[in-house]
């Protein structure tokens, strides 16, 4: 079937199995790799992008279900020869990365959450990104980056 | 992984969906927000071999004032029942623990109706639906027709749903301030409950359901039968797991978890009495 979205402004318009994930879509046929794949079962949350502004794993929403909407990936959150978005700055400032592949899906349920709520307090970012694994264990930094990316003070 | 081939099809209207499930018969599977069916599928648990795509029903998708009750669109999203004012106010049980689903990229996605069709007895809805005494409203050929929450979950994952009909509005009485729980059990935040609890007070009905302690959510009778004759807390949750025959996996015995129940039912019992929250 053909399927048509924005993916971070750029319309993209496709032949696909009526089967495909839109993960698959993103990174296989549209080619943006910096969405990861971690689990491939909903559990960790590398995969999630924006869809219409909010959080979604996108290993677990088919393309044909994403037709007509509007996809960011981390490649659409600045351009390439501008500054950093203030949650990938945030995570630059505060360390908010080991290893880095949960990094991308981290920056992207941040910055759905904090559009969300405003500013966060270490409760409600820990909460926040439930849906976010870091097989490094990392989760210290993140959330101080996720609630001084959100304009909260970070203590510590 | 990738599910196995099928053909998506899109509806535009409940109608549609009504007449291509009565076409296709069982050979098709109704996709909502896909987050119970695209990971059964993707583990070939379910291979349908159309999806008939109901997630853009947008009439189906609100949170509806109707008297003493509340009425919630089978569409509607965790991330919407969660949020609901008024379901925060008149059923805040119902709002509390559609935020405890999954995490939010789930409750982003999930609709209510899905998950009560899936009729999971390790999901969190079905039981708060069913402790609160609520009724499906489904759609079929001739026409639509109510089941009590009671009568609703027939077996593992199964439902009194016949193939050609599709749920489409979930209504639960509203709760007059009665007090309320629900104990989740579980080792991630993001899990489902090992063993879950919701209860109501008295004044809306002294529902008590079990997650995850059966083949599927299931009211704890006994229990209420002891809270109405004024048990205590403790002795009303001794007997929570009377004749249940919990699940055993990765995470728990049958043994485990009828003590988890008993420990929760006894948690949530003291809240609900404390007039939580």
């Amino acid at each position: 079937m053909k399927v048509r979205m924005t993916i971070n402004d750029k319309v993209e318009e496709h032949e696909v199995e009526d089967r495909q994930l839109l993960v698959y879509f993103i990174r296989e046929t549209v080619g943006l790799t910096g969405t990861n794949i971690g689990c491939d079962t909903s559990s960790c949350g590398a995969c999630t992008v924006l869809l219409d502004g909010e959080s979604v794993k996108s290993c677990t929403v088919l393309a044909a279900q994403a037709d007509g909407s509007a996809i960011t990936t981390i490649e659409g959150l600045a351009s390439p020869d501008g500054p950093l978005h203030p949650v990938q700055q945030a995570f630059h400032e505060y360390h908010g990365l080991q290893c880095g592949y949960c990094t991308p899906g981290m920056v992207m349920a941040a910055v759905s959450l904090i559009a969300e709520h405003g500013p966060l307090t270490e409760t409600e970012v820990r909460q926040g990104l439930e849906g976010n694994l870091c097989r490094c264990t990392g989760y210290h930094n993140i959330v101080k980056a996720v609630m001084a990316a959100s304009g909260s003070e970070v203590t510590a | 992984m990738i599910p196995a081939a099928f053909e998506y099809r899109r509806v535009g209207s409940a109608e549609e969906a009504v007449s291509t499930l009565a076409e296709l018969g069982d050979e098709a599977k109704l996709l909502a927000g896909g987050h119970s069916l695209l990971p059964l599928m993707k583990l070939r648990l379910a291979s349908p071999s159309v999806l008939i795509d109901v997630g853009r029903l947008r009439d189906l998708s609100f949170v509806r004032d109707d008297g003493d009750q509340v009425s919630i669109g089978a569409l509607t999203r965790h991330h919407d029942v969660e949020g609901s004012a008024l379901l925060r106010s008149e059923v805040p049980l119902l709002a509390h623990v559609a935020g405890e689903v999954g995490d939010p990229q789930v409750r982003h996605r999930g609709t209510i109706g899905g998950s009560i069709a899936h009729g999971d007895p390790a999901s969190d809805l079905p039981a708060a639906v069913l402790a609160l005494g609520g009724t499906m409203v489904v759609r079929g050929p001739a026409g639509t027709r109510e089941i009590p929450a009671t009568e609703f979950f027939r077996g593992f994952l199964e439902t009194a749903l016949e193939p050609d009909e599709l749920l489409t509005e979930i209504r639960v009485p509203k709760m007059a301030g009665a007090g309320w729980s629900f104990q989740k059990f579980n080792r991630r935040a993001q899990d489902w409950a090992i063993v879950g609890v919701a209860a109501v007070g008295a004044q809306a009905g002294g529902g008590i359901a079990l997650v995850n302690m059966a083949s599927t959510p299931v009211r704890a009778a006994a229990v209420e039968r002891a809270v109405a004759q004024g048990s205590s807390a403790t002795d009303a949750a001794a007997l929570a797991p009377e004749g249940l025959d919990p699940p055993s996996d990765l995470n728990a015995s049958p043994e485990f978890r009828r003590h988890l129940a008993t420990v929760l039912v006894r948690r949530a019992l003291e809240e609900v009495a404390a007039g939580h929250p």
